[in-house]
């Protein structure tokens, strides 16, 4: 793959990603993983004091499909739009047969009877690999700067 | 106000939805509640291990620092800097050799003491402070501090009870449970502004018949049902209260026909998420309030502080702190650190409880003339072999009345 061809798989793959969750096709999101794999929500306080302890956590796709179940089946909560923008995606480099790849992501939230508000805003740190011709996460951190979550972290970012 | 509001006269079987949103309620709790003769929990030891270790917290909505003295003692200071009230301290975690506010400079040591104020004698013989202004008499305002097994608490009051004493018999067994002793280990933070009034929380904890009913998940994967052995236990006064419950069979019964959330036959895809394994002697989750701004999470294998730090009548942070042991293997931590999953802003469970605080207090604040009915288990508090009752709750507000005379 050249380097234009990898810029242009990634913008399509964040994209994608993005619009899985914007649109709530949650059952499609594991897809995006490899299994095992990592997934966790981070406060940066907790990331830069090396504090082991997520927000959300995920470690293989049965973890992301649990999640999943929660938001359709058992969790409680208000009806929300969510909308996540990701930019400055930036390609650390290959390790072997993964890829390093930071950006920026953007979450608003809207809620009935309230301006939308930036709910979360942080930084992907993520590792990609190729498995069946595409590209997928074996991990995904989402590191947030937004500490004091506005209520509940309901939805994947 | 006392015109305006009174309390209904059934007792402590209403409670008034004024209390949730009315600004003079709130001003008078800062005052009664959190700096009355109360014990308000600000760190674990293990925030601070060394000489100069600090922690920025909050008692009710008052900023203070903790701070690890070179003695190894601990101080607790208000964040508020004696000259002109600027809240110099600015970071959450920190380490300090002295404490300097920004804006003139002031600065003071681990203890408070006011040790340096810049043109004190004056720029070329002009100006400075009166000769008979005394550092002495111009230091932070210190505050009374209690520790006890890792834990520190502190206090506006300087005539209160001890520590011990102030958690009565049975809410220290609870306590030294957990606090055994052991150093603990810091796991990390979760921190939620939640826009609903801070009793609403209290109540939510002190609330077993919701567990059932609101949590699915809890109920769904077996973590608690209604019919499961249980109890609650206060301490004499009702300031504090536990949730006490232990595993039991999990089968549908006639008991739980009433919970129509129940959804049989869930299972988890990946069942690591939820691995408990039995740490503490007889009970499986213990969930203790502590007058005025604590509750102690012990939800299986994960341990929490959640400190109540208000912010206004209408809402409130809730900061949580994640711990286990220093003693811990990686397993064990894995463990934890797996079934926080349940718990913070994004927990399995505590989600249902912060988005329903939210729908309370829209509920609450719209219909302050009105009060809420809180009858189930009786019109009384006393401790329960059962959780189908909110004498927890009634107990909670037989001492606040008193606290607030109201």
């Amino acid at each position: 793959m050249s380097a234009g061809e990898l810029r242009l798989a990634l913008e399509e793959l964040y994209a994608d990603y993005a619009a899985c969750l914007d649109e709530e096709r949650f059952e499609d999101w594991p897809a995006f993983f490899t299994d095992p794999c990592l997934y966790k929500i981070v406060p940066r306080e907790n990331f830069e004091r090396g504090l082991p302890l997520a927000t959300w956590l995920c470690e293989s796709k049965g973890y992301l499909a649990d999640r999943v179940t929660a938001i359709r089946k058992t969790a409680v909560y208000a009806p929300r739009y969510m909308r996540r923008m990701v930019s400055g995606i930036r390609v650390l480099g290959w390790s072997g047969t993964v890829l390093e790849v930071r950006a920026s992501y953007l979450a608003l939230e809207t809620l009935q009877d309230e301006l939308t508000r930036v709910f979360n805003t942080g930084q992907y740190r993520d590792k990609l690999v190729v498995e069946d011709g595409k590209l997928k996460f074996r991990e995904k951190l989402c590191i947030f700067d937004s500490l004091l979550v506005p209520n509940s972290l309901i939805y994947p970012l | 106000m006392e015109a305006r509001r009174a309390w209904p006269k059934e007792g402590i079987t209403r409670i008034p939805y004024w209390i949730y949103s009315d600004p003079e309620i709130y001003a008078r709790e800062q005052e009664r509640v959190f700096c009355g003769p109360s014990w308000s929990y600000v760190a674990l030891e293990a925030e601070l291990p060394k000489p100069g270790d600090f922690k920025r917290t909050f008692i009710g909505e008052k900023p203070v620092v903790v701070v690890r003295d070179n003695d190894g003692s601990v101080n607790v200071v208000e964040n508020r800097c004696a000259h002109r009230g600027v809240q110099f301290c600015q970071t959450h975690l920190g380490n300090a050799s002295e404490f300097m506010c920004p804006y003139h400079q002031w600065t003071y040591d681990l203890k408070g003491n006011l040790i340096g104020v810049p043109f004190r004698r004056g720029v070329k013989k002009q100006g400075g402070m009166p000769a008979d202004f005394d550092p002495k008499n111009h230091g932070l305002r210190k505050l009374s501090v209690a520790r006890r097994n890792g834990v520190i608490f502190a206090s506006f009051a300087s005539d209160l009870q001890p520590l011990d004493e102030y958690f009565g018999p049975s809410m220290l067994a609870l306590y030294d449970r957990v606090f055994d002793g052991r150093e603990l280990a810091l796991l990390g933070y979760s921190r939620q502004l939640i826009p609903a009034n801070w009793k609403l929380m209290f109540e939510n904890i002190k609330d077993p018949y919701h567990a059932s009913l609101l949590h699915v998940f809890l109920v769904s994967f077996g973590l608690f049902r209604a019919d499961q052995p249980s109890k609650i236990e206060m301490d004499s006064t009702g300031r504090h209260g536990a949730l006490i419950s232990w595993r039991g069979e999990q089968k549908k019964t006639d008991d739980n026909v009433d919970m129509k959330s129940l959804i049989d036959n869930f299972r988890l895809s990946d069942p690591d998420l939820l691995d408990p394994v039995r740490e503490f002697a007889q009970y499986t989750v213990v969930m203790t309030t502590l007058w005025p701004n604590l509750i102690i999470q012990q939800q299986s294998n994960t341990l929490a502080m959640r400190q109540l730090i208000t912010r206004g009548p209408d809402a409130f942070e809730l900061a949580w702190t994640f711990f286990g042991y220093a003693d811990d293997d990686e397993t064990m931590t894995r463990r934890r650190l797996r079934q926080a999953n349940l718990m913070g802003p994004a927990g399995f469970v505590s989600i249902d409880d912060s988005e329903v605080m939210k729908f309370s207090q829209a509920g609450v604040a719209a219909y302050p003339e009105s009060a809420g009915v809180m009858e189930m288990g009786g019109r009384d508090w006393k401790d329960e072999p059962h959780m189908v009752t909110e004498s927890v709750i009634r107990a909670f507000y037989d001492y606040y009345r008193q606290v607030m005379q109201i």
